[in-house]
């Protein structure tokens, strides 16, 4: 008895070593960038004492230059298990106070093995990026982790929610990991990410730009699209993290877990969000706020492609993905950007059983040299090929305008659509009322005294004909048309009716989306 | 809610009041390319030079050599004509999409 008690005084010993990281001076640098250590920020995410450590005492391997004669407690990186609102994950996170976070063999072995762990048991994987990069003095090893972390993350894509955070500089080749991932998360001034950094664009370019302004936290939420979540502090970062996960399932067998359903909380008159002018703009988030249970809507990716909405929200207690046209932002027109947004959370939604509910008011797509160069066709078929593809429940309301290709690719009953919707105010054709006018008319027009108010007459007929949703409705292309005040009712309606919903597909190694 | 500065946006002959995302205001504006304008594509340093203004070049033939990205890139004639404009130095270090040399094509 006494000699084991001597043992686990030793085992306290040894772990309160480890549990120390890179000491205190490197812990004193990391709480003066504003960081918290690596063991702190896991705690902070995980439920109250659930967090389990693995691999404390794995030891690394470089032995050249010197690096046999260093020690690395755990190797840089901190692994385990825990959960959230009681929701069984794995975690890893960087810990650049040990050799700054550098990825070597054994660091890599941590994360990969952890990984595999996640797969295995069907449960989330949250890896927290703060490192320095390849571990230099182990050479092709350091880039033999990267790759088998990546490989990693694409086995898993689909089959268990990955989420990635950003709490310190991500460069080079690490950057493939968080990008493989289903959410990225970034902190205000801690968040750095990059292929090449500053000091190479200035050597080779002579621009001077500074990591925050190149690859800053901001910019990957704003210009790249690359983060998915952004934050002004580690801890309000980890809130995000805890709310995405309450929303979402454990694995793709799996439903998100349902919860004690609750009406909108918002007071707002749905009707009185929505101009009947189709050129007046409003935020359709408020829209949303009407219909989604406690109006509580988790938006993903604000600040990118603002021109479409989309988000997690709840519909008598259950998950559902919403993807909505923004008409404040570019009119709500559909681009490269807002399509590659749109495409990727519905592909999200179904891998993980999440039923789609699109709102649709959209102009049509983007016009510019740059968007048709940019390759607006590859994009958009994105959104196509994502909505056809989806099995998921599927269901739209057309709440205003519905143009051309637009009409089709959100969500059309031609796509697969299971229930649509259309307001009384929806107008489905086949392009705006001024430009078809402009061809179906044109003799009319340029041969009227006054070509204007003819053209006025002519946009005048043809909206009384078309811009409405009664042509579509006789085609059984829109199921019913509702009132505005209807829709929360019917879309639960529609959500009870489509739970047992299924429906296959071919049998195929894999498809090929429009990349 | 705070006022918005809604600006007009037209949309297949429609106008709509929206806002513009600082992405959209900043987008490239595309100029048509002008035939015999040589154009770095990536960064580098200028090695060596073979030709010198007024000199005439067929299609093909080597004009300089253009480092980068550990690379010593072969930059040739798009196209056969009058060399008009050269503005590189051996040793230069050039940016991406610096005009390098221009032919009037024959």
């Amino acid at each position: 008895m006494a000699d084991l008690s001597k043992n686990i005084e030793t085992l306290r010993e040894k772990k309160a070593v480890i549990e120390m990281g890179g000491g205190e001076a490197a812990i004193e640098k990391q709480v003066a960038m504003g960081k918290l250590t690596a063991r702190e920020r896991i705690l902070s995410l995980l439920d109250k004492n659930s967090f389990h450590e693995y691999d404390m005492f794995v030891k690394h391997d470089g032995r050249d230059f010197g690096m046999d004669k260093k020690d690395f407690p755990g190797d840089g990186v901190v692994t385990g298990t825990g959960t959230i609102f009681g929701a069984p994950v794995c975690i890893y996170a960087q810990d650049f106070t040990v050799a700054g976070g550098s990825l070597g063999l054994q660091h890599a072995r941590k994360i990969t093995k952890i990984m595999d762990h996640a797969l295995k048991m069907k449960c989330p994987i949250i890896g927290i990026n703060d490192s320095g990069g390849a571990r230099i003095q182990e050479g092709v090893s350091a880039l033999a982790g990267y790759g088998e972390i990546f490989y990693r993350n694409t086995i898993a894509s689909g089959v268990i929610p990955q989420i990635s955070l950003i709490l310190g500089p991500c460069a080079g080749g690490a950057v493939y990991s968080p990008a493989l991932t289903d959410f990225v998360f970034v902190v205000e001034n801690i968040s750095k990410m990059f292929i090449t950094g500053p000091n190479v664009i200035k050597t080779v370019l002579g621009e001077d730009i500074s990591m925050e302004e190149l690859g800053g936290a901001r910019v990957h939420a704003e210009i790249t699209g690359n983060a998915h979540f952004y934050a002004k502090s580690e801890q309000e970062c980890f809130e995000q993290v805890k709310r995405l996960v309450s929303f979402i399932p454990w694995n793709n067998q799996e439903r998100a877990k349902n919860i004690e359903a609750k009406e909108p909380s918002v007071v707002m008159n749905i009707e009185d969000v929505v101009p009947s002018d189709p050129k007046q703009p409003y935020d359709v988030r408020d829209v949303i706020k009407c219909i989604v249970d406690d109006s509580d809507f988790l938006e993903v990716q604000e600040l990118w492609a603002a021109n479409i909405v989309v988000g997690f929200g709840r519909m008598g207690g259950e998950t559902v993905g919403f993807v909505a046209n923004q008409p404040m932002v570019l009119a709500g027109v559909l681009d490269c950007d807002s399509a590659d947004k749109a495409a990727r959370f519905i592909r999200f939604c179904d891998s993980f059983n999440i039923p789609i509910i699109t709102l649709e008011d959209m102009p049509g797509y983007l016009p510019g040299v740059d968007q048709e160069h940019a390759g607006v066709i590859r994009h958009g078929a994105k959104v196509l090929y994502a909505y056809s593809e989806a099995t998921v429940p599927k269901i739209t309301v057309i709440l205003r305008k519905a143009y051309g290709g637009g009409y089709i690719a959100m969500n059309s009953r031609h796509l697969g659509a299971d229930f649509m919707f259309a307001w009384p105010s929806a107008e489905i054709a086949v392009m705006g009322p001024e430009g078809a006018a402009n061809i179906i008319f044109r003799k009319e027009i340029m041969a009227a005294e006054d070509q204007d108010a003819m053209r006025q007459e002519k946009v005048k007929e043809y909206i009384e004909k078309f811009a409405n949703p009664y042509v579509a409705a006789s085609r059984g292309f829109i199921d019913s048309v509702i009132e505005p005040k209807e829709t929360r009712s019917l879309l639960l309606h529609a959500l009870k009716l489509s739970i047992l919903k299924e429906e296959y597909r071919p049998n195929k190694k894999h498809g090929l989306p429009p990349f | 809610m705070e006022k918005k500065e809604y600006v007009d946006f037209v949309v297949t002959a429609r106008k709509y009041k929206t806002l513009l995302t600082e992405k959209y205001k900043q987008r490239p504006v595309w100029k048509k390319p002008l035939a015999g304008d040589v154009i770095s594509h990536l960064p580098g340093t200028i090695v060596d030079i073979k030709v010198k203004e007024g000199d005439t070049v067929e299609t093909g033939q080597l004009l300089l050599i253009h480092e980068a990205m550990k690379m010593l890139n072969h930059v040739v004639a798009p196209v056969s004509g009058v060399v008009t404009h050269l503005d590189v130095n051996v040793g230069d270090k050039i940016a991406k999409n610096h005009l390098m040399v221009h032919i009037d094509p024959k």
